[in-house]
């Protein structure tokens, strides 16, 4: 499983909206394809994502298979203070990936 | 229409089950078809998340390509007016889609914080279809943009490893 891939800027400015970027490695497979032998796919998908910002919710997002491969997501909040920004992935099957970054404002 | 078509293998009939039949327009396939989302559905849907409040045209903008070449990678942004502040800001953004085998695509929920109500995610697209985006604002009006897309290869017609 290779490490998700976070963008997050290491500087900002108080008050500024910053854009964070989020990828991670997952097939999704949303449970409605056969294989070549002619069975169902079990759905593996994950199915929500959450971050946090010095441990308060920023952003939430719950995920269907229409989602497609890798997840990829944009979103933007308010650089308040410096810390940690943290990112959590949980899936079908007991999917769980954790990420996290720092951020210094000035 | 193809000749694959008139004498359909047990393949064919499993693929046109998961996302095609509706395309095809064959209906002896649709008696094995799965459940696949339909304008109804996706309405249906969109009840579920609403409820009885009225969903307004305006305020959101789903930003999607009106032509897609591969359906299993739709890049989309949709961003909503509003200046996100305490006392005015969006709650949720909604993506439903027509004839995915769900209606439901994806679910975000944000708040003040966000400083800017917009992001971006990458979808699969089974069919050219009718794509809505709607925003729920704190005070509980409902907003949305629909996009209509043509999609030139479907996501779910290839197969899966087996």
């Amino acid at each position: 499983m290779t490490a998700p891939l976070i963008n997050v800027p290491a500087h900002a400015k108080r008050g500024e909206v910053i854009a964070i970027k989020t990828l991670i490695s997952h097939q999704m497979e949303t449970g409605f394809r056969y294989s070549a032998t002619g069975t169902l796919l079990p759905r593996n998908i994950i199915t929500e994502f959450v971050c946090t910002y010095n441990g308060d919710e920023i952003f939430r997002a719950r995920f269907y298979p229409a989602v497609a491969a890798n997840p990829f997501l944009t979103f933007y909040t308010v650089a308040t203070a410096s810390g940690t920004i943290a990112f959590t992935w949980t899936g079908d099957n007991g999917f769980f990936e954790t990420a996290t970054a720092n951020i210094v404002v000035e | 229409m193809s000749k694959d078509e008139h004498n359909p293998t047990r393949r064919k009939i499993l693929l046109g089950a998961g996302c095609m039949a509706g395309a095809l327009g064959a209906p002896t396939l649709l008696a094995v078809r799965h459940a696949q989302a339909t304008p109804a559905t996706m309405a249906a849907a969109i009840r579920q998340v609403v409820g009885e409040a009225t969903v307004k045209p305006g305020k959101i903008k789903l930003d999607l390509p009106p032509l897609v070449e591969n359906g299993n990678t739709v890049q989309f942004t949709v961003s909503v007016e509003s200046p996100m502040t305490p006392t005015d800001h969006v709650k949720a953004i909604h993506v439903f889609n027509e004839k995915n085998p769900q209606p439901n695509v994806i679910s975000v929920h944000l708040g003040p914080r966000a400083g800017r109500a917009d992001f971006t995610s990458r979808m699969r697209l089974a069919d050219s279809e009718k794509v809505v985006a709607i925003a729920e604002l704190n005070d509980g009006s409902f907003w949305a943009d629909t996009v209509e897309v043509v999609v030139t290869i479907a996501a779910c017609v290839e197969d899966g490893i087996p």
